[in-house]
């Protein structure tokens, strides 16, 4: 009687587990991305502040170019180590558009620490507009919009080839990419040996800079995560504690009963 | 059919002494509220044999209230309007105190609610509690459920990413089914010719009433209970007062301590997971022009999606949407018809050799059609066999669903030899239960 019951099990994890492997197999199109080990994961994971600083100087000198950030505000970069005054002085760097004023005109002034990250273009239209027909997406919560967004990330910035592979024909502006749904990308391949310069001096090679920008992108789609995590652990071994006492409680009260 | 003995109405704060015990008679005596809740929670008399299947019921109504108390802080801050309702939810994560903490207790806590929920309804197949005296508890359960589908619908809506747009755009489009006025009704579900504004702002509405009225059934459901109390894992009604143990304190601590194991994992997904049953998809802001790859609903609407999709051909001139459509609603309907389909005197699955194994063989065909629900219809569901696809799977296990309710359950209640019951709860008979192997 017992057997039924287990082979029933068995054979639906089997079946589930198939299932699993085919839709692996039939998203040819988008590969499960490699996974990269970061600072951030796991239970205690916490994001690596220079690795941060990085990841800004290269989302601010090559992404910004064509990606906004516009759930980030300038205020929060703070939370990447920087001072008061480098806030201020990153939120100086744009112009945006204020208003209106007494006399009802727009007007404009330099970015404050309260604004959000400036978008490089005013609305979806013009950012087709301006590549090709293809649109770039604000990167507030990409990491978390895409399937095991974190390593897509790198692997969407590594995975460039020159070439593409025997037999594939590439149209005019597209890109061979092993990571994106499809290997045809509209996205020129947006980085390049030294294409910043590190502060800190670090070699900016292109899995270093993709590194640091993903890391920066994960900080940006959940500025919370360390917070989230360090509460989590807390209130995990608090509840563990109290569900024990209940535990105990629950034995002394039923022991009553013969 | 005993009903556990009422005791008499003695006031219960009898000779209460001091400020608060002569408030709580005054009041107690206009109107007897607390002791109604000595009655009801107190004394209530509760079989003495409930296992911890029996604990999932009070989780759902403590889930319930989480769920209320977090949506109305989320309501606080979220702007239903689709050029704001996206943006809104990203400044409850970031600028709102906690907002992130809130909106992932929300979330994570309609999957913990369905999940809660479906034990506590398999609980009940398992162990007979849908008859009689209990078909009206039992009908009050599926209207709850339905609430609950209804009411994550609409809440899934109110992010306006991706998927709650997709989402919306598939489940309205259904009722164009309906031969004739199917497009009319569409059209007045929608408030316009498409899912825009106006559907997202009543989605909201509806989905800030519809927990309260959940409430209220919920009320009714523990009436029910109340009446002819718990049913038991042996399944036969309590014959002396030797059966039952006053509902407080065991059964308050039981369920308390239950309460802490299922915090644990609820919050353990909370703040290490707090995405991991949902569709990144719905971090894409809503976009009518670009359509996502495979629209799938969350993961305990899918063995509902599954049945749906499985319907592919017409019969005679009926088209396979609407059969399909039928299909999926009926899917929950049959539950109301449960009681007389399952005639059986037996009610627990332990004096039922047949149904027992039945019942394992059922659940794994909902576990399928949940596994249907999530593939595309053509995934095939071995590597290199070429000619069984999802949707045959589905086909096959949405065809096994119903021929578990109409045909088996019929069957086995006229046929299954069943197990002698034991004399009372206080006495299993003798080797009799180790016998049914629990
Ligand atoms: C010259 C403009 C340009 C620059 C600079 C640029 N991108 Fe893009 N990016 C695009 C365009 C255009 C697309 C849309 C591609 C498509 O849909 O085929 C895109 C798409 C993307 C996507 C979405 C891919 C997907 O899965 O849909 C990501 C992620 C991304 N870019 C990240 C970056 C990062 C990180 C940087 C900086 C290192 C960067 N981009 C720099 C133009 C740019
Ligand atoms: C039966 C109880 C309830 C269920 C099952 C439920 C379910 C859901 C679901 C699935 C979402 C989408 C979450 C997401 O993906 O972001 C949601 C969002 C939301 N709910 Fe509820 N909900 C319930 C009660 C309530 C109540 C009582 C309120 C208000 C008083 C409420 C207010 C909201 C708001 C404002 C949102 C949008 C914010 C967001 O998406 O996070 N909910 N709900």
């Amino acid at each position: 009687m017992k057997n039924i019951k287990a082979l029933l099990a068995v054979s639906a994890i089997a079946l589930a587990a198939g299932a699993v492997t085919v839709s692996s197999l039939s998203a040819a199109t988008a590969p499960k991305p490699k996974a990269q080990d970061w600072s951030f994961q796991g239970l205690f994971g916490t994001f690596d502040r220079a690795s941060l600083q990085r990841g800004f100087q290269v989302y601010k000198n090559v992404c910004a170019g064509c990606h906004g950030l516009k759930h980030v505000a300038y205020r929060n970069l703070a939370a990447l180590g920087y001072t008061e005054d480098q806030v201020k002085a990153f939120a100086a760097e744009v112009e945006v558009q204020d208003g209106p004023n007494d006399n009802g005109e727009m007007y404009a002034r330099k970015g404050k620490p309260s604004d959000r990250f400036k978008s490089p273009f005013p609305n979806e239209q013009a950012a087709r507009a301006a590549n090709n027909g293809a649109y770039p997406p604000d990167l507030s919560v990409i990491t978390k919009a895409r399937l095991n967004g974190i390593d897509y990330m790198y692997a969407l910035l590594t995975t460039y080839k020159e070439e593409p592979p025997k037999g594939m024909k590439m149209p005019e502006g597209m890109f061979y990419n092993e990571a994106f749904a499809g290997q045809q990308i509209a996205m020129v391949p947006p980085l390049a040996p030294d294409a910043v310069q590190y502060q800190d001096g670090t070699k900016a090679t292109v899995p270093q800079m993709a590194k640091d920008v993903t890391t920066f992108l994960a900080w940006a789609a959940e500025p919370e995560l360390e917070e989230r995590k360090s509460m989590g652990r807390a209130v995990i071994i608090f509840l563990v504690v109290l569900t024990a006492f209940l535990y105990a409680l629950k034995r002394k009260i039923w022991s009553d009963l013969h | 059919m005993t009903a556990p003995s009422e005791p008499t109405r003695a006031a219960p704060t009898e000779g209460s002494p001091g400020m608060i015990g002569k408030a709580k008679d005054w009041i107690d005596y206009r109107m007897p509220i607390f002791s109604f809740m000595e009655h009801e929670l107190h004394e209530y008399p509760t079989p003495k044999n409930l296992n911890y299947w029996w604990n999932f019921g009070s989780l759902a109504g403590i889930i319930l209230v989480i769920m209320i108390a977090t949506g109305i802080v989320l309501a606080m801050n979220y702007t239903p309007h689709i050029d704001h309702a996206f943006n809104s939810v990203e400044r409850i994560m970031r600028d709102v105190n906690y907002g992130w903490l809130i909106r992932y207790i929300h979330m994570n806590g309609a999957s913990m609610f369905f999940l809660v929920v479906y034990i506590h309804i398999f609980r009940g197949l398992y162990f007979g509690s849908y008859k009689p005296p209990r078909e009206l508890l039992w009908w009050l359960g599926i209207v709850i459920l339905l609430l609950m589908m209804m009411t994550a619908f609409m809440g899934y809506v109110l992010p306006w990413g991706q998927m709650s747009f997709w989402g919306a755009t598939v489940i309205t489009n259904l009722f164009s089914a309906i031969p004739w006025v199917g497009d009319a009704i569409v059209t007045w579900l929608w408030g316009g010719f498409a899912v825009d504004n106006p559907t997202l702002q009543r989605f909201f509405s509806l989905h800030y009433l519809l927990p309260f009225v959940i409430v209220g059934v919920v009320v009714l459901h523990l009436w029910a209970l109340h009446v002819h109390g718990s049913n038991n894992p042996l399944g036969i009604d309590r014959k002396s007062e030797k059966d039952s143990i006053p509902f407080h304190p065991y059964y308050t601590i039981k369920d308390l301590y239950g309460l802490g194991v299922f915090l644990i994992f609820y919050m353990a997904i909370v703040f290490f997971a707090p995405n991991a049953l949902g569709e990144p998809d719905n971090y894409i802001p809503a976009n009518p022009l670009v359509t996502p790859a495979h629209i799938v609903p969350e993961w305990y609407l899918l063995p509902f999606y599954a049945i749906l999709r499985s319907i592919t051909f017409d019969i005679w001139f009926i088209e396979a949407k609407l059969l399909g459509v039928i299909a999926m609603f009926a899917s929950i309907f049959i539950l109301f018809l449960l009681p007389w389909l399952d005639f059986s005197k037996v009610r627990s699955a332990r004096f039922r050799p047949i149904y027992k194994q039945l019942f394992w063989v059922f659940l794994v065909d909902c576990i399928l059609l949940g596994l249907v629900g999530a593939k595309a219809p053509n995934d095939k569901v071995f590597p290199g066999i070429d000619n069984f696809e999802y949707v045959q799977l589905g086909q096959i296990t949405t065809a096994y669903y119903f021929f578990h309710f109409l045909i088996l359950m019929p069957l086995l209640a006229k046929f299954e030899p069943t197990r002698p019951l034991p004399e009372s709860i206080s006495e299993p008979v003798l080797g009799n239960r180790a016998e049914a192997g629990e």
